[in-house]
Order: C-alpha cells, then structure tokens, then sequence
C-alpha cells in the first residue's frame, strides 16, 4: 500500500511557460511555498506550454496536440498546482472540452482537471496554508486576472492569504475585476486597443496611493508594469507567491536582479 | 489584423469626444445594471429560467411559430414570412407602397437597422421618420447606430444641441436636455399625425395570443404604430415567446440589464387591427417574421446566440466596445454579441478581426440576462477562420513553429534559452522599451526584461 496521501501529497509544479522564461522568481516562490504548505513537490522536466496560445488563436489540433502531452506528463501526481489562472483555466475547463465526451482522452483530461489547482486556491483552499512571519511593509493593490476570476473562483483566496502578510495594507481599486487588457497575443495584434484598455487600469491603479501591484497571473503583470514604467509609475508589481514566500523585497517586475 | 478594422479602431481611439460620449453613457448603465441586480435575490435563478425559457423555444421554433401564426392571423394580422433581409425589405416596401404610403415612421428596431429597411425606404422614394429622439439624432447625423439600446450613445449632448440648433425648423434656446426634447418633439410631432404607414420591431412575439411587444421609455412606438393607417412589424423569429408569462419573465431581465428600471416607461402589447368599437389603432396590421440567418445559427453551432434579448448589457461591460465604440466593429449589431452575429451576417472573411479583437476576459458572459456563452461562441469563430486559412500567414506560420517546439521540452529549452539570450540585447536597465516582432507591445508599453536563465534551467542546477 501506498503512504497515506493526506499526510504529504505528491504535486507536481507546472510553472508556465512565462513564469520560466521570464520571471523565475515566481516559480521558486511557488515551489517553497508549496513545501512550506506540506507537499512534496516534483517539477516534471518535459513541461513545457500548456497550449493556450494555440487554443486562443483558433488552432483546436496543435491545441489538442500539446494538451495531449501536458496530460500524460502531469497524469501521475496527487495534484497538479499552476501559478497563474490562465493556465490553470485551460487545463481545468478547456482540456475537457477539447476531446468528445466518451473518449479516452476526455475521461483521461476530466481526471486531470479534477486534480488541478491555481496555486492560491490550492494553498488556501486545499492545504489550508496560511502565511507565518512573512513581513512585507507597504501598501498594496491587487487585480482580479480574468480566467482565475471568473472561471475558477480566485477572488477571496489571494485576499485571504495577503492578510497574513505583517505590515501589509491591501486597498481595493476601483475596477479590480475589469480586464487589464492583455489577453496573450492580443496586447500585440490589437496594441492601440489593448493599451487604451490597460491605461484605464493603471489610472485606478494609480489612484489607490499603493506602492505595489500584486496579481496571480504574469501576463497581466507584465502588462500593467510595463504600461505603468512607461508612464513613469513608481508602482512595482509582483505575483503575490513572491510576496507570500518572503520574496518581496526582492527585484520587481522589470527590475534588474 | 486587417488594415480596415486597423483604421476604424485607431480613429476610434484617437476621438475623445468620443471615449467621453461612450463612457458617460455605459457609466450610467452600468451603475444602474449592478444596482437593479443587487436589489434583486432571485436574479440568478431569473437568468437560469430565461434561457431555458428561450432555449425551449429555439428546441421547438416550428412548433411556436405555427402556433403564432394561427393566433395572430386570428387576431386579424397578415403575416409574411421573408427568408432574406432583401425579401423583409421587399414585402415591407411593397406594404408601404399598397397603402399609398409617402411617408412612414419608424420606432428603432434593430431588425430593422439589420435587414437594411432605412436604406431600402430611401431607395424606394418613401420619407422615413424616426421617432425614437436617439434614431431622430442618428438620422439628421446621417449616421449608423452605435448600440442597440442607445444608437446615437457616440453623440455628446453638447453635439446634440448643435446638430438641432442646425437642422429645427423652431429649435428654441436648447438650454437643457427638456428643451431638446421639446425641439425634437415641435419638429417631429406633426409628421408622426401625418404618416401612413407606421413601421416597428418586436421586443416579443407571443405565441399563444399573436400579441406583438415593444418596449420604449419614450412612448413613440405606441406613437408610431396607433396613428397610421398600417402597422407594420418587422421581427426576428427568435423572438417568440409561448406565453405572456414568459415574456413577463423575460422583460424583467431585459430592462433590468439594459438600463437598470423594473419595467420601461412604456410595455405595449400590440394585438391585431382596430376592432370596431376601438378609439384608435391602425386599419391594417402587418407582421414580417424575418430569418435572414437565424436557422442557419441553428444548424452552425449558434444557437445559444438566438436567446439574445438585445439588452446592450454585453456592449456596456465590454473593455473593448468601451474603448473604440460602435462604429469601429463595421457591422449592425456592435460589442460582444455584435462580434458573435456580424459574421454570420457579413461573412466571415471581412470580419475575422471581431472575434480576435477580444481578450477574452468573460464579462460580457457574467452579464448577459440569458447567460449567453459568449466567449465560447467567438472562439468558435475563431477555430473556424483557422480552418478556413484566414489568420495572418505569419500568425500561422508562427504557431506552427511553436507547436513543434512545445512538443519537444529539449529544443524547447534551447529555443527559450536563445530567446532570452536576444531579448536581453535589447534591455536596458531591466526594461526593454523597443524590441521587433513585439513593436505592438512596445510602442505603448515596456517591456520587462527576461531572466538570465530559465526556471528549468535553473532548477536543474539545483539537482531537483
Ligand atoms: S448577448 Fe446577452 S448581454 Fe448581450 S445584448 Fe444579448 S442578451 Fe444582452
């Protein structure tokens, strides 16, 4: 017989493929702070995309293609944890629809969306992990990205676990829930759309007084913290595992290491 | 992206006036939406029991729409049937032309607006008066509606009462939005005595009364269709109803969502001809129910967009809509139901842009009365146009690549290690401020500088 489960699951960590190309820091952030919560995690080495790009710009094969690996590759863990909501919403919602219902691979993607977690949700909700001794002087805003939000429930949980932060003051924006206007290859092909879209949010960003962006997913940070630099903002972002793991006081996004 | 939608959006942009006509507008509405939802506990389980209301009808349109006919026939109506926006123009010029009609008057519809019935009544030689105050300011712009609620919603009121002290015969001092009205009202009125033919759309269709509903705040479609000799109703065949029960249902959800009231100024129940003893109402009553596309939804894998109550609440909400307007999408119907039906209605290649120019963010959905899967409908759209070739060939060309990479985690390490290593020539300072193959991104934004190394790089050093 296997150890029991409930004593230290077996996650497997799929950092994303922003998260590895551009911001490490997120991944070793979820990764201790994953450990902190009792798990004993593994980082698949074949991870790669979860195939969204693909899946967002119409092509159901190469979607279905990618999806098929991602599922073989992660199938074998207690639970599969994401760092980002958007990925986490691919895996979770769209893996399943992606194959007919009664197949294999429908059966084989619904087993791994039951076992997938965004990464705050699973600390908060699943592992019931709360932050201890982490300090982080300062005052925070934090925006609701679009998929966690709306399609997997992340609003409370971020919240929840940000409280626990020592000397952090968390003030709500107006329009937290409102898209920051990323949306992948779209803040490219549509730019004059997709920044008029996130010059309203920095707008409310701005109008907080918060000295600290925080998000749970890189796309929409990247967005907001570029457009903020280029607006000469002092606001700094940060994905909130950074700040939970202590890692706060860190480089931000953008800044040099 | 295609160089017309490209020029319609960025002169969108570019216009102020504009971004400030749209944002007082949709600000109001959606102040007022969240208020009326928050007032409203059963608002959920209402929207549940809206689609299924409209979902049983859309199972059994044949059925319902025999049962109309019979009962509005009964009720004294002609109906006509038009498979073709060209066929709807023809039978209702055609009406108009019998009735010896010069003029008719029109309550907004956008049916209407769809089937082109502003355009074929001019080429047909018959003056047009719309009575709606906004289509009345549409009409002297000589523009396009910009929202299915408030068509003239990209017009300011200062813009307004230039336009009126320009084009009224007796404009008065314009020196509130009463006194507008009044203007539009004394320029207005004597034509809305004067016309024959009275032309309108359909909010509901009942199916067990043949009883026609239309909702205005403004009172002109009672103006618009009790006067006139002929009564002429132009409507989509989605939106029948069974009975008055679930149109009652369904008009809760409607004004709720698109203007935040319990009910509209004005709920009318149009039922057939004058009968003797009836102090007014028209001599005849025609009924148009039109499909132009509406079975082909059904069998292309949109039938979810035929519950569609028109409410605007999706265009309101829409990060996009409120940042290039209704223009900008090119089509009649504007924002995120707009972006699902003008396809279907222009064709797909002219207008593959709208269900990309989206992000995706699910809002319009979280709004919509009915609960209509919006984003899911314009990913349809887009699997298609990616099956018909239509995407950019670098798009294509480029997600190939990439396919082939993300399959294969070794390549895939060395493409991301060679990535970053180009990228970083550009950074300065940690920030990347131009960078090619990004130029959309950083003409407005910078861009962060990546990492050294990879997470997977990196951890592999670890040992882990
Ligand atoms: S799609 Fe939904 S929200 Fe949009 S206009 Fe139709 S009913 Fe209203």
């Amino acid at each position: 017989m296997s150890e029991p489960k409930r004593a230290a699951p077996r996650v497997a960590l799929f950092v994303t493929c922003l998260v590895d190309a551009m911001r490490p820091r997120v991944g070793f952030a979820a990764l201790a702070l994953l450990e902190a919560a009792g798990c004993r995690v593994e980082i698949p080495r074949g991870q790669t995309c979860c195939g969204q790009p693909a899946l967002h710009a119409g092509d159901r094969d190469g979607g279905a293609a990618l999806a098929k690996r991602t599922i073989a590759l992660f199938e074998p863990y207690d639970a599969v944890v994401i760092p980002s909501g958007s990925c986490a919403k691919t895996v979770c919602v769209e893996y399943p629809e992606m194959f007919p219902a009664g197949s294999e691979w429908r059966a084989r993607a619904e087993a791994l969306a039951a076992k997938t977690f965004e990464l705050l949700t699973y600390l908060a909700d699943v592992r019931r992990w709360r932050p201890e001794g982490v300090a982080l002087r300062g005052k925070a805003t934090y925006h609701d990205s679009c998929a966690g939000l709306r399609e997997l429930g992340v609003k409370r949980q971020p919240r929840a676990l940000l409280a626990g932060v020592a000397g952090l003051e968390v003030v709500e924006m107006e329009g937290a829930e409102t898209c920051c206007g990323f949306g992948g290859t779209f803040a490219v092909e549509y730019a004059a759309i997709s920044n008029a879209i996130v010059t309203e949010k920095t707008a409310s960003i701005d109008a907080t007084g918060a000295e600290l962006l925080l998000g749970g997913d890189l796309g929409c940070l990247m967005n907001m913290a570029g457009r903020l630099h280029r607006e000469g903002s002092r606001v700094r972002a940060f994905h909130v595992a950074e700040v939970l793991a202590g890692m706060g006081e860190g480089p931000a996004i953008g800044e040099e290491e | 992206m295609t160089a017309a939608f490209t020029a319609r959006t960025e002169q969108a942009i570019g216009d102020r006036t504009l971004k400030l006509a749209i944002d007082r507008t949709t600000g109001t509405a959606r102040a007022k939406r969240a208020a009326a939802v928050a007032d409203w506990p059963g608002f959920e389980q209402a929207r549940e029991l809206g689609r299924d209301i409209k979902d049983h009808v859309i199972a059994h349109l044949g059925h319902y729409l025999a049962e109309f006919e019979r009962n509005a026939i009964a009720s004294g109506a002609k109906v006509h049937w038009a498979r073709t926006a060209e066929e709807a123009c023809d039978i209702t010029i055609r009406l108009c032309r019998s009735a010896g009609a010069r003029s008719v008057t029109r309550a907004k519809s956008m049916l209407g607006e769809e089937i082109g019935l502003p355009h074929a009544l001019a080429a047909a030689g018959i003056e047009r008066v719309e009575t709606d105050l906004a289509e009345h300011v549409v009409q002297l712009a000589g523009d396009r509606p910009s929202h299915i609620v408030w068509p003239a919603l990209h017009k300011t009121r200062e813009q307004v009462r230039e336009m009126f002290a320009r084009e009224h015969a007796d404009p008065g001092p314009l020196d509130s939005v009463e006194a507008m009205v009044g203007s539009a009202r004394r320029q207005l009125r004597m034509k809305f005595m004067a016309a024959d033919v009275g032309i309108s759309g359909a909010n509901f269709l009942v199916a067990d009364s043949g009883a026609v509903c239309t909702v205005t705040n403004e009172g002109n479609a009672e103006l618009t269709t009790t006067p006139p000799r002929v009564h002429i109703v132009t409507a989509g065949i989605e939106k029948l109803v069974p009975s008055m029960a679930h149109a009652t249902v369904l008009l809760r959800l409607l004004v709720r969502s698109a203007t935040g009231a319990e009910l509209t100024q004005y709920t009318t129940f149009h039922c057939g001809p004058k009968r003797p003893g009836d102090a007014d109402g028209p001599d005849e009553f025609h009924i148009v129910l039109v499909d132009n596309g509406r079975t082909r939804m059904l069998r292309e894998g949109l039938a979810e967009m035929l519950r569609c109550l028109r409410c605007g609440a999706c265009l309101n909400h829409c990060v996009v809509y409120r940042q290039i307007g209704g223009h900008a999408y090119g089509g009649t119907y504007p924002g995120p139901m707009g972006a699902v039906l003008t396809p279907l209605l222009d064709g797909l290649p002219a207008t593959q842009d709208l269900p990309r120019a989206c992000t995706l963010n699910g809002q319009c959905a979280e709004v919509c009365p009915v609960k209509i899967p919006l984003p899911k409908l314009l990913r349809g759209w887009r699997d298609r146009s990616w099956r018909e070739g239509l995407p950019p060939r670098t798009e294509v060309f480029g997600i190939g690549v990439w396919r082939f990479v993300a399959a294969r985690p070794a390549l895939y390490r060395l493409a991301t290690r060679l990535a970053l290593r180009s990228m970083r020539l550009f950074a300065r300072g940690g920030w990347i401020r131009s960078m090619p193959f990004a130029r959309g991104w950083t003409a407005h934004r910078d861009f962060p500088g990546p990492a050294r190394r990879s997470f997977m790089e990196q951890i592999r050093g670890r040992g882990r």
